[in-house]
């Protein structure tokens, strides 16, 4: 029945809460912060994450015997860049406009210390299949906090979802007010504050000792 | 061989630097078509949300955008100096960013504010038709904002004064900051205002503090919160574009002859 054992199956759904990259290791909070006023655009970046992350583990897991140890850290980064550039190009050709949108940030993808740390932690010890899962899972995560976040602000910050007025706006007959402080960096930062607050008091053991 | 040996990391890189811009390449020649396609399709959304013939902020699929621009966009070329049509080259045919580049083509600017470098001979414009006649002319811009060059559509009325819309192409400014220059809520700031002073010199800005409403306050507009430099790229940029080095001769001609 199952299709994976106990430890791919960690590998691909711990990220998701119990060990949440942003929520627990605190990565990827700068595109978190930028990219999340609109679902649409947080959606378009946690996929374009999703795939370099999972892309890049299996790549850099199915070299990891024959990488130099002494040049590792630049052969992830070499895997991470080309990948990336493929998914900006492909934005660029499919979803143009989101692209534009994202600007630097899909680029910006590089440096994401999710993937690097996902490659040099992981896939770096681990066979292929459970580094993919562990890219995808933690991919996955990321995306988990990234679309909370932008529903959340792009609800109360304009009254809609992915676009679509959800609730009725006071400027056109309807009764909500728009906050557009949720459309601004800091309010990202207060919401993330806010879930992994809720997060840490439902699973205290991710509370970190004083 | 060992792992570690010099030989080996060499050509352990190189194969994996070789395979990597095989990648990066190999996407590239794949995708250009494609990416050309919705480049040129982005650049008549924005000069048809200049023109307010699309709302900035609204979505339209790209069919109908190219109906509408085809129905409705008129490409024509001018000589800025002499400021009349060029009738004898094709408009679609003209790259005016190349133009500027090649010596044959352009000019020199002298010294200005917008630091424009250099001034090409025939300068694109598009006229908007409505009906039988032509309601708008939109002039391209471009100047130097923070970080590099704006590319961007100034809408203006028969009258080559009042503002129908200014749009922003390209732009490398912060996300954020300057880059709020693409923002609908900025973009319709613009409808109303005036370009020009009554002696016909330009005398649009953009202020800080807040300008009024267009009736009351039709030289000003908010400047982009937050970005200063930004804002005076695009004050100084407008101002040149609508001056004698840049449209200034064609948008009188306009004028004596009551249309374009």
């Amino acid at each position: 029945m199952a299709l994976f054992d106990k430890h791919k199956r960690a590998a691909l759904f711990d990220p998701l809460l119990a060990n949440n990259p942003i929520g627990l290791q605190m990565l990827g909070i700068c595109s978190a912060l930028a990219v999340t006023t609109r679902m649409d655009k947080a959606l378009v970046m946690s996929v374009s994450l999703t795939t370099v992350a999972a892309l890049a583990s299996l790549a850099v897991s199915l070299i990891r015997k024959f990488t130099p140890s002494s040049v590792r850290i630049i052969v992830q980064l070499a895997i991470i860049s080309s990948l990336v550039i493929v998914v900006d190009q492909v934005l660029k050709a499919y979803l143009y406009e989101i692209s534009i949108e994202l600007s630097v940030f899909v680029g910006l993808i590089i440096t994401n210390c999710i993937v690097l740390g996902r490659t040099e932690g992981f896939a770096m010890q681990n066979p292929p299949l459970i580094s993919l899962l562990d890219g995808i899972g933690n991919g996955l995560g990321y995306s988990l906090v990234l679309l909370t976040v932008g529903f959340i602000r792009e609800l109360f910050g304009t009254g809609r979802v992915f676009g679509f007025q959800a609730l009725p706006l006071v400027s056109e007959g309807g009764w909500f007010y728009p906050n557009s402080m949720f459309l601004l960096a800091p309010a990202a930062f207060f919401i993330i504050g806010v879930l992994i607050w809720f997060l840490r008091t439902w699973k205290p053991e991710q509370q970190e000792e004083n | 061989m060992r792992l570690e040996s010099p030989a080996y990391t060499l050509g352990f890189t190189t194969v994996v630097c070789v395979v990597c811009s095989l990648l990066v390449a190999g996407s590239n020649v794949l995708l250009k078509d494609r990416q050309e396609v919705n480049r040129l399709v982005y650049l008549q959304k924005n000069l048809l949300q200049a023109s307010g013939l699309v709302q900035p902020g609204e979505k339209i699929p790209d069919q109908k955008a190219l109906e509408i621009y085809r129905s409705r966009i008129e490409p024509r070329l001018v000589n800025l100096q002499s400021g009349e049509y060029e009738t004898g080259m094709d408009p679609a045919r003209y790259d005016q960013r190349r133009a500027r580049g090649d010596p044959r083509q352009s000019r020199e600017a002298p010294p200005n504010p917008a630091s424009v470098r250099r001034i090409p001979d025939v300068a694109k414009v598009y006229l908007v038709k409505d009906g039988d006649e032509y309601s708008q002319i939109v002039i391209p811009v471009e100047g130097l904002g923070l970080y590099g060059t704006l590319y961007g559509y100034l809408a203006l009325e028969r009258d080559t004064t009042t503002i129908r819309g200014l749009s922003f192409y390209e732009n490398r400014e912060t996300p954020g900051l300057g880059a709020e220059v693409d923002n609908p809520q900025w973009k319709l700031l613009w409808p109303g205002r005036k370009a020009y002073g009554d002696d016909w010199k330009p005398r649009i800005s953009l202020v800080k503090g807040g300008a009024g409403p267009a009736t009351e306050d039709p030289y000003h507009v908010d400047a982009v919160a937050g970005a200063t430099m930004t804002s005076n790229g695009v004050t100084r940029m407008l101002q040149f574009w609508l001056d004698e080095l840049g449209f200034g001769p064609y948008l009188r001609k306009v004028r004596e002859r009551g249309g374009p």
